[in-house]
């Protein structure tokens, strides 16, 4: 009788098979073992399954929480990870994982890809997530020991691969392919990206905020990372003036598209109108949301003046509840993004630093702190383009200098009376 | 302890550059696409301004993926593909090749080395979509805190819904992903479809680790609910099972606040998220399954459920309809009628007194029978 009866049955179907991975890892760790190959963990995916296995007939997972495990100088990018069945099966007792910092957009050359698979077949499990959720290549399973000359290999590689980020850090910022392959960007998705990872090295490697940050970065409101929804810092892809359009190309399209039902009237601000010769958009009305532009790659793009749009803020439901990023920066133009990002971006890193909580994503101290302290903080003036609509309740703090003097001012300043609108000022001095 | 670090010793390197990795026509037409095509499931052709043109195929993994895996796609992009390969944001793979001829062969040697379909991919000027991979978490392969698997359900969906993969039938596109906990390591937060772990029991505190491996303050303090207590004489915690709502925040913080129970985890489902700005602004998932058993291997409920979901959108939505559009249409009580959803008490939201969860209810009388 077969030791896996349940994990037997995942293979059923067309979809590929995460358990034929790892028989296929298995067999190849002891293969290459038996080669003489020098591999220090033959068995680790074979214990992984019997782990699994385990798990499926008790519908509970076995891995206990990990301790704060590490390589040379770094405080993140590690993943402890112990088995409570590290008795029966040894093979898995250590089972951490490593989060290798991706190139920009997932480009990878086949020499790269075998270097890292010759030093995880001789240090690891064998397994990898290509990739993880936050982006990086992951090195799925290994033990404490292994960590360290695993990553002095890495360095030494050609090129070298660094760790991601893990904790309370910045973590591995990550991008969509951008002008590398799509017409779409308005921006250098991947210029900004390794940019961006290279700035901040030491917020990457060592844990030391309230809380993780991420940056995402899309070349277009498409948005194909999902940073809207997914990261503190999204960076989106946008332009100001007038969508670009050949009529030509438009009249092609025509011959066999319904331009009227699938691309006039889906339009969500009724800007575009079609006479069967001429396309019009009114770029006034356009709020740039890419349908019409993704039904007709071939006769609009997006206008010239480009840049992106910073929503910041997104993150899951613990604690306060999922939120899709909202608007900090309408507009940065693309050839200032690097220099504009940074500067929004540290003095918001050292206030949240400074007064976030324990275990507070950015987007619920700003919730606790107010949109208006924020502005404040990165120096942006307020814009409509930030809320959907303004405020329904009356209940406003205004500037010090913004009362008028008055008697009752006069005699609260003498009580030493505290309240917001006069040490908003009082901070500002 | 002054050991010399070797000539090659350095940390805070960074990644490789993507340019060391870009494929030649992709280096020289950088930035200077001008459109592209899906000329069939799977293959994208993309033409640049100087009239170059690269195709990108497309393949379905199931993310934990062997190392000899990655060197048979490694002996595939050198044979076929100069060297070069990609991955993309939903773990797929994507071959490049400038030479045409060559998709065939590619298709079918991936095919028959790796098993991965082709596949994956929209045409939205043909109003023919294709379902993507379901991203998706660690579950029992990895992580600590999962109330269900991640790889196993991924799998068992992705068998049934095989079809809308491999070819594009769908209306839109649909987004389907996977967390295994509420902590929600993927997307899953605004996707057309999610699948969600849930806890529905308590921590059991365990008194001894709770002594031996936890900061009781930090502990109680990580509870968004204010449900722990401090039990400072006898060096433990205290749960107030009235307050709690089994997010596992304190077992992430304490590994002695454990809250698995096999017979009463299992999955929510939530609808109608999405991310793209695409005539709909990005949307939240929301909640129209509240609980459905772990069933290993194969979890036949869950997927029953999520087809039956799937094909009601798929079925009646109009062309470039997301699910948020379709629902908006036809309004959810006809969404629960046309997916057969039973409507409970549990799908009310009832997490934060108002104003949080008082921007979901319904203000006015307009509402369809
Ligand atoms: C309170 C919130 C969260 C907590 C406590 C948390 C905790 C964890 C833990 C413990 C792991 C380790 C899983 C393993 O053993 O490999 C993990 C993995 C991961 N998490 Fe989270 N997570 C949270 C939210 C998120 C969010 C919102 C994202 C992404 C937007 C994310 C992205 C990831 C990624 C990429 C991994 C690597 C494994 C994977 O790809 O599934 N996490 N998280
Ligand atoms: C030139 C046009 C486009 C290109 C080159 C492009 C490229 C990509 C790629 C390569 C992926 C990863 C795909 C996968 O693994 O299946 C992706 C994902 C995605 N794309 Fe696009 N895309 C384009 C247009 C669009 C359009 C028209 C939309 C929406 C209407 C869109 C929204 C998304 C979304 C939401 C994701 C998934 C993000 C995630 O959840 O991880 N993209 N895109
Ligand atoms: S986000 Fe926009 S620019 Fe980036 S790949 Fe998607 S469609 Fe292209
Ligand atoms: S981008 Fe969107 S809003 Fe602007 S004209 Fe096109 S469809 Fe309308
Ligand atoms: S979603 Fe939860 S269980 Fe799944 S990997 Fe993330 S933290 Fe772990
Ligand atoms: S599971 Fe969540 S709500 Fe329950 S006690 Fe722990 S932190 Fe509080």
């Amino acid at each position: 009788m077969s030791e896996t009866p349940l994990l037997d049955q995942v293979p059923d179907g067309p979809w590929p098979s995460f358990v034929r991975e790892i028989r296929k890892t298995a067999e190849g760790m002891e293969k290459a073992k038996a080669e003489g190959k020098d591999v220090k963990m033959p068995g680790c995916a074979k214990g992984l399954l019997k782990q699994l296995e385990i798990s499926y007939k008790d519908k509970k997972t076995h891995w206990k929480h990990g301790g704060i495990v590490s390589v040379v100088g770094y405080g993140g990018g590690v993943i402890g990870r112990y088995s409570d069945l590290g008795e029966e099966i040894p093979e898995v007792h250590h089972f951490h994982t490593i989060r290798v910092n991706q190139p920009a957009g997932w480009f990878y050359t086949t020499k790269a890809l075998r270097q890292l698979c010759d030093a995880w077949e001789k240090w690891g499990s064998g397994l990898t997530n290509m990739h993880g959720s936050t982006g990086d290549f992951v090195y799925l399973g290994t033990k404490s020991e292994h960590l360290q000359p695993l990553f002095e290999e890495m360095m030494q590689m050609d090129p070298p691969f660094d760790i991601g980020g893990s904790g309370s850090d910045l973590r591995t910022p990550s991008a969509c392919m951008g002008p590398a392959l799509c017409e779409f960007a308005c921006y250098d998705t991947l210029d900004l990206c390794y940019d961006l990872t290279m700035e901040y090295q030491n917020e990457l490697h060592r844990p030391m905020w309230p809380y993780k940050f991420k940056f995402k970065l899309s070349g277009c409101p498409n948005d194909c990372v999902a940073a809207k929804a997914r990261s503190d810092f999204a960076i989106i892809g946008t332009w100001k003036d007038d969508i670009q359009i050949d009529q030509e190309a438009v009249k092609e399209y025509a011959k066999w598209m319904d331009i009227e039902n699938e691309v006039v009237k889906l339009c969500p601000t009724g800007a575009i109108t079609w006479d069967g010769n001429e396309l019009k958009i009114d770029n006034k009305n356009c709020v740039r949301c890419m349908h019409c532009i993704n039904k007709m790659p071939k006769a609009l793009k997006p206008g010239k003046e480009r840049g992106a749009t910073v929503c910041i803020g997104a993150k899951a439901p613990c604690v306060e509840g999922a939120i899709i990023g909202w608007v900090a920066i309408p507009f940065i133009p693309a050839d200032k993004l690097k220099e504009r990002v940074k500067e929004i971006v540290e003095p918001l890193w050292e206030w949240w630093d400074d007064e976030g909580k324990f275990r507070e994503r950015v987007g619920e101290f700003l919730w606790r702190k107010g949109m208006g302290e924020f502005l404040r903080v990165i120096g942006q003036d307020a814009d409509v383009r930030m809320i959907k609509h303004p405020r329904t309740n009356p209940f406003m703090y205004f500037e010090k200098s913004e009362l008028r003097p008055s008697k009752v001012v006069e005699e609260h300043t003498k009580r030493g009376m505290k309240f917001k609108t006069l040490e908003r000022e009082e901070e500002e001095e | 302890m002054a050991t010399e670090k070797p000539s090659w010793w350095k940390t805070d390197f960074g990644p490789p550059k993507y340019d060391l990795f870009l494929p030649e026509v992709v280096k020289k037409n950088y930035g200077k696409w001008a459109y592209h095509e899906v000329i069939r499931p799977g293959v994208i052709k993309r033409v640049a301004e100087s009239g170059d043109t690269v195709y990108t195929i497309r393949f379905g993994t199931p993310r934990l993926i062997s190392i000899y895996t990655i060197r048979e796609l490694c002996d595939i992009a050198d044979k076929y593909c100069d060297g070069h390969l990609r991955w993309t944001s939903r773990h797929n793979v994507e071959l490049i090749t400038t030479d045409e001829s060559k998709i065939d062969d590619i298709i079918k040697e991936v095919q028959e080395t790796t098993g991965f379909p082709c596949g994956g991919t929209w045409d939205a000027p043909h109003a023919k979509y294709g379902l993507s991979n379901i991203i998706h978490t660690q579950g029992w392969v990895h992580c600590h805190t999962p109330a269900i698997d991640a790889s196993g359900i991924v799998k068992a969906i992705m068998d049934e819904l095989y079809e809308y993969f491999t070819e594009m039938k769908l209306p839109a596109l649909c987004r389907i992903s996977l967390a295994c906990c509420a902590n929600m390591c993927g997307a899953v937060h605004a996707s057309d479809i999610s699948i969600v772990g849930i806890h529905r029991t308590p921590p059991l505190v365990d008194d001894d680790a709770v002594r031996r491996m936890c900061e009781l303050p930090t502990t109680a303090a990580s509870c968004p609910n204010a449900a722990i207590k401090v039990k400072a004489k006898e060096k433990t915690l205290e749960v107030d099972g009235e307050k709690c709502m089994f997010c596992g925040n304190c077992y992430t913080m304490c590994p002695g606040m454990p809250l698995f129970d096999p017979e009463n985890d299992g999955a929510a489902v939530l609808v109608a998220g999405k991310v793209s700005g695409a005539r709909h602004d990005p949307e939240l998932s929301k909640v129209v399954v509240p609980w459905i058993p772990n069933e290993p291997p194969r979890w036949p409920t869950l997927v029953s459920t999520i087809k039956k979901i799937f094909l009601a959108w798929a079925n009646n939505a109009k062309k470039h309809e997301r699910m948020i559009e379709f629902i908006e249409r036809i309004g959810w009580e006809r969404f629960f009628e046309l997916a057969d959803l039973e409507f409970s008490w549990h799908l009310i939201d009832d997490f934060r007194v108002p104003p949080f969860a008082y921007a979901s209810y319904r203000v006015g009388t307009n509402f369809r029978w």
